[in-house]
């Protein structure tokens, strides 16, 4: 079972009320290469994969829920008392008619997330680098949506995102080399 | 709660976050390097910080966690704002 | 000298309708070259620290700055 914890993982702040930049977040919420895609992609593949690197799954999986908990804070302070002229200067225009200001599981262009973006192929290898791939391609939607925003603070906060999910892929790597083990070979000290 | 939170909270509660993400990053490096005993000395030092920290946290800010897992003041103080995302 | 930004210049055609953007880059961060971590790897000094770089070795640690800012490119 979980626990919750009533704090955040990192200290969230933004500038301004942006609903802009709250449109572009949106993909680390409910898009492809996401928080919820990853945090449900680990925690589903752990079940069919050896005991060996369960743990690490289960903790990395744990983990992208208290990031997606602070893509939800940025949002939600981007968009917090943002008029409907604003969502809608915004481009969220769309949104606001179906969700007013409230969050949703939807990428940059408002598609709704879908299992389809993750896998869980059953062989291990497979799983783990699909892994990795998605910790590469979530550094990088990082790196994009820095690269469109002028909030210093919310940078401060996708910066430190963007360096775990360097580490979260340094780990990955290490589970397949425990996976490509011999037995009873310890590959490393 | 509605009294605007002083910098002493947010001071607490950065210390704690300090003391987590240390936690983190040795549980997701002990997933993969179980031996490394020097680590896992670190890992308990600082489980213990945490719980001090909390404790203390606790007690002038209501509690961390439920389902038994933090005690609860009277009348019940779980359900207060702020909330995480509120701060 | 090691980076962890790498620079290639793509064909550009004189009839290109956007004004070419002549380097591109991309990153390099070290998760690509530490291998399998060795053990006791230096660490930041304060537990503070290393929630602010995102992670506690500075081995691991990887800064990034936009590339179409000013002055970040020529690195």
């Amino acid at each position: 079972m979980w626990y919750y914890e009533k704090k955040l993982q990192y200290p969230v702040r933004v500038r301004e009320c942006n609903p802009r930049l709250a449109k572009f977040l949106i993909e680390q919420y409910g898009g492809a290469d996401g928080e919820l895609a990853a945090a449900l992609r680990y925690l589903n593949q752990r079940y069919s994969i050896p005991d060996k690197v369960i743990g690490l799954l289960t903790d990395i999986g744990t983990e992208e829920f208290a990031h997606l908990e602070m893509i939800a804070t940025m949002v939600y302070k981007l968009t917090k008392d943002a008029t409907p002229e604003q969502m809608k200067e915004a481009g969220l225009g769309a949104h606001y008619v179906n969700h007013d200001n409230a969050l949703f599981y939807e990428n940059a262009s408002g598609t709704p997330w879908t299992a389809s973006y993750i896998q869980a192929k059953g062989d291990p290898i497979a799983d783990i680098y699909e892994d990795i791939a998605a910790e590469e391609k979530a550094r990088a939607t990082y790196q994009w949506i820095i690269n469109m925003s002028d909030d210093p603070e919310l940078n401060d906060g996708l910066k430190y995102l963007r360096e775990r999910e360097v580490v979260h892929s340094q780990r990955f790597r290490e589970a397949a080399e425990i996976l490509k083990e011999e037995r009873g070979k310890k590959v490393f000290f | 709660m509605n009294e605007p939170l002083t910098n002493a909270y947010y001071e607490l509660l950065e210390e704690i976050q300090a003391v987590d993400f240390v936690l983190c990053e040795l549980t997701l490096y002990l997933d993969t390097h179980p031996w490394d005993n020097e680590a896992v000395q670190q890992f308990n030092h600082h489980a213990h910080q945490s719980r001090q920290l909390k404790k203390q946290y606790e007690k002038q800010y209501g509690p961390l966690f439920q389902y038994g897992m933090s005690y609860s003041g009277y009348p019940w103080n779980w359900k207060e704002a702020p909330w995480p995302w509120q701060v | 000298m090691f980076s962890q930004r790498k620079f290639y210049t793509p064909y550009t055609s004189p009839t290109d309708p956007c004004p070419p953007i002549e380097v591109k880059s991309y990153e390099t961060p070290p998760q690509l070259y530490l291998g399998f971590q060795p053990p006791c790897l230096p660490q930041y000094a304060s537990a503070k620290e290393a929630l602010h770089r995102g992670t506690l070795w500075p081995a691991l640690y990887s800064p990034y700055e936009s590339p179409y800012k000013r002055g970040d490119t020529g690195e």
